[in-house]
């Protein structure tokens, strides 16, 4: 039956409600793009999110519409998800700082103290 | 509710559900739940949670694509052209929200063809409330104020879930959605302060709307062990019923306040318990509509079919044969 719509638009396009189309084949809706905003200059880019694009341009339009749409923005990178390496959350002991590491930290150097020492000890003399 | 009024419990036991689970990894999963972490897409996680998560973001960014029909139809009508542009600005948000969500359940699995062509083959749900028509402006302006503000009830909670990609998605929509409750209430306060016939449009528009509005959060729920286990993933945030009482206790009030009514004689505030009562919906009606006999049903699906036919030639022109198809990265 022809769909009866309060839409005029959808009452021209005379659609039939038992109409069928093919199935979507995967891809059909294209690669992901990573997404990455730059709120203001000297500030770092962002991950966002993502968008599906056939390439790196269209990428870039969908992004600017998708993310940038309000508030700040003045730069964007995409980069094609394949294109990403990433690190498994399985791995991520990887990066626990343990707590031997110390010479990594300015707290752990304590010059004073010798400093102070050595003063106290010259100054006897 | 847009995703999770309607999870379903397919029968399973609940030791089913949880009986071909690694005891170790799901104590570790819940371990990391309980301690307020969220779950990753690469985390091992229960078939269950994957499999209610899909559902329940598909059925999500299903209803924003959907939702946005509706309105939609009402643009190149909206009196002024201040208020075209906002609810144009409102349709694509509502779009923008779907494309989130769709990379958000696809993390999970599936991909956002198979989404749309359940979607389009009426496997997959979406909000039942968008299978009605806005047959005026003040149709309009309702939902843009009372589904966006029950929207925003259901997504704040969620957003507090424990899945990632999905709170960060929910953590840029609700964002979003304040513009869309502030426009919908400024359409509303307009009509409702306005002429004898502004204001009985807008009651009218509030009458129709009421019932829908109620089913929006979906039928009371049951308690079981599987909606248990759910709220312990924090896939569920809260009971139906719990949305419910938060969006009456919100809103009714500002309704009342600009001398509008309510069709529900019963509906008030039991100042004893703090809680709303109210008659309950039809929810027989409810069931109806949720099967595609609402009185839109065939027109959504009809619309979103001509909309997926009509840009086929255009994708497939821009298709890059030597495209990689990677899962998004959270």
């Amino acid at each position: 039956m022809i769909v009866k719509s309060l839409d005029p638009r959808i009452e021209r396009a005379a659609l039939d409600d038992e109409s069928k189309i093919g199935e979507l084949n995967v891809h059909e809706h294209f690669e992901t793009y990573e997404v990455f905003q730059q709120v203001k200059r000297g500030t770092h880019h962002q991950h966002v999110g993502n968008v599906h694009a056939p390439n790196a341009e269209m990428a870039m339009l969908f992004a600017k519409e998708q993310y940038c749409r309000r508030g700040a923005a003045v730069n964007l990178w995409v980069v094609a998800t394949s294109n990403v390496f990433v690190t498994e959350y399985v791995d991520a002991d990887i990066f626990e700082t343990t707590e031997d590491k110390l010479y990594r930290d300015p707290n752990s150097y304590k010059v004073m103290d010798r400093i102070n020492a050595f003063k106290a000890r010259t100054s006897k003399v | 509710m847009y995703g999770n009024a309607y999870i379903e419990n397919d029968g399973n036991k609940v030791n089913s559900i949880l009986a071909d689970e690694d005891p170790i990894k799901l104590a570790e999963f819940e371990a990391r739940i309980a301690a307020g972490d969220k779950i990753e897409p690469k985390d091992w996680m229960p078939k269950e949670y994957r499999k209610q998560l899909v559902r329940m973001i598909e059925q999500h960014a299903h209803s924003e694509i959907i939702g946005s029909l509706p309105e939609g139809t009402w643009i190149t009508r909206a009196p002024g052209f201040r208020r075209k542009l906002a609810l144009m600005a409102k349709v694509q948000d509502e779009v923008g929200h779907a494309q989130l969500l769709y990379s958000a359940a696809e993390t999970l699995g599936k991909s956002r063809e198979d989404m749309t062509n359940d979607l389009i083959n009426g496997k997959s749900k979406y909000s039942n409330v968008f299978n009605y028509p806005a047959p005026t402006w003040a149709d309009s302006a309702v939902i843009a104020w009372l589904i966006d503000a029950g929207a925003i009830v259901n997504q704040l909670a969620n957003s507090k879930g424990s899945y990632g990609p999905y709170c960060r998605a929910l953590d840029r929509i609700c964002a979003e959605e304040s513009f869309h409750l502030k426009y919908g209430h400024d359409n509303v306060v307009f009509l409702a302060t306005g002429t004898p016939v502004q204001r009985a449009m807008v009651q009218e528009a509030l009458n129709r709307w009421w019932e829908p509005i109620m089913h929006f959060f979906g039928p009371p729920d049951k308690a079981s062990q599987h909606s248990e286990i759910l709220m312990r993933w924090k896939v569920k945030m809260g009971s139906n019923d719990s949305m419910r009482q938060t969006f009456l206790n919100m809103y009714v009030p500002k309704i009342w306040d600009l001398g509008l009514t309510l069709p529900d004689p019963n509906l008030r505030k039991n100042e004893e318990t703090g809680q709303w009562e109210y008659t309950e919906p039809n929810w027989e009606t409810f069931k109806q509509v949720i099967n595609g006999n609402g009185p839109c049903n065939k027109e959504r699906l009809a619309v979103r079919r001509m909309a997926e036919e009509n840009g086929r030639w255009v994708r497939k022109a821009l298709m890059n044969k030597d495209a990689v198809y990677a899962t998004p990265l959270a």
